[in-house]
């Protein structure tokens, strides 16, 4: 932890902000795609944390958790999008409001 | 040197998240949005962590972000799509991503500059993700494979064209055995 140049708290601060970007975009933002960003930004500020830690132990773990977060997050936006195209089918909107009855 | 670098790509990857979150078209939220990936990713590089930068840039801003971009595609289909064309051309619409991702750019022009001084302390590279990856982390490649099967089957079966029936108009006739 000596040789790191950059203060680990720093980063952590900086993937705060962004968790919380994208937390604030996820609870303001009604529209379905920038919902989908938004979760986007987030599991991306939990690699950025993830990295910094293993930086600063000098382990290799914290680059392969970035690489199963990275699977995860594949796999939640193909699916994601693939109930968007069905959401603008049936309702025509993709206004989550509108679309908040799961049998209609 | 790598701090003030760090400071001004940390600077742009929250500028760009924050604009990518407030735009109203999802096609301006969808550049600065992978402004903001590409910002990560030149913090991942700063950290000593090149491979996840490189995933970062492939996977993230390439694959994921392209993904978004069909979809978007898809959606916009219609008449005013000529109109919104000629908008985006606009230089208010390209000029602020542009600008963030100029600085990005410029950063990593000194990084290659000095090329292997400007990383914090602990480089850790891909020999040595590989290595841990597939040693004590085996099992976990495995689930994330079976996690991307099943990703990969839902998203057809989501995706799919399913017969659109309009309950209102048209009640089944034939005693609903579908």
């Amino acid at each position: 932890m000596e040789g790191l140049a950059i203060p680990l708290n720093h980063v952590l601060i900086v993937a705060l902000l962004l968790f919380i970007t994208g937390l604030a975009g996820l609870m303001f933002r009604r529209n379905v795609i920038f919902m989908l960003m938004a979760l986007e930004v987030m599991l991306n500020s939990a690699g950025l944390a993830f990295v910094a830690a293993g930086t600063a132990w000098q382990q290799a773990d914290g680059q392969v958790i970035f690489m199963l977060i990275l699977a995860v997050a594949a796999a939640e936006v193909s699916v994601g999008l693939g109930l968007v195209l069905q959401i603008q089918r049936r309702f025509r909107t993709l206004d989550m409001d509108q679309a908040k009855r799961l049998n209609s | 040197m790598e701090l003030i670098l760090f400071y001004i790509a940390s600077t742009v990857a929250v500028l760009a998240t924050v604009f990518a979150l407030t735009r109203s078209n999802a096609a301006h939220a969808l550049i600065y949005l992978i402004v903001s990936l590409l910002a990560v990713a030149v913090i991942f590089f700063l950290l000593g962590a090149p491979f996840a930068a490189a995933l970062e840039v492939v996977i993230y801003a390439g694959a994921i972000m392209v993904l978004f971009v069909f979809v978007i595609m898809m959606l916009n289909l219609g008449q005013e799509g000529d109109a919104r064309e000629r908008q985006r051309m606009h230089p208010a619409v390209w000029i602020g991503p542009s600008i963030l991702s100029a600085v990005l750019l410029i950063e990593m022009l000194l990084v290659i500059a000095k090329l292997d001084g400007l990383h914090s302390g602990a480089l850790i590279g891909p020999k040595q993700v590989g290595l841990t990856l597939f040693g004590p982390y085996v099992l976990a490649v495995e689930i994330a494979s079976m996690l991307l099967l099943a990703g990969l089957v839902g998203a057809y079966h989501v995706g799919r064209r399913f017969r659109v029936t309009e309950p209102s108009e048209q009640p089944p006739q034939n005693g609903g055995a579908s």
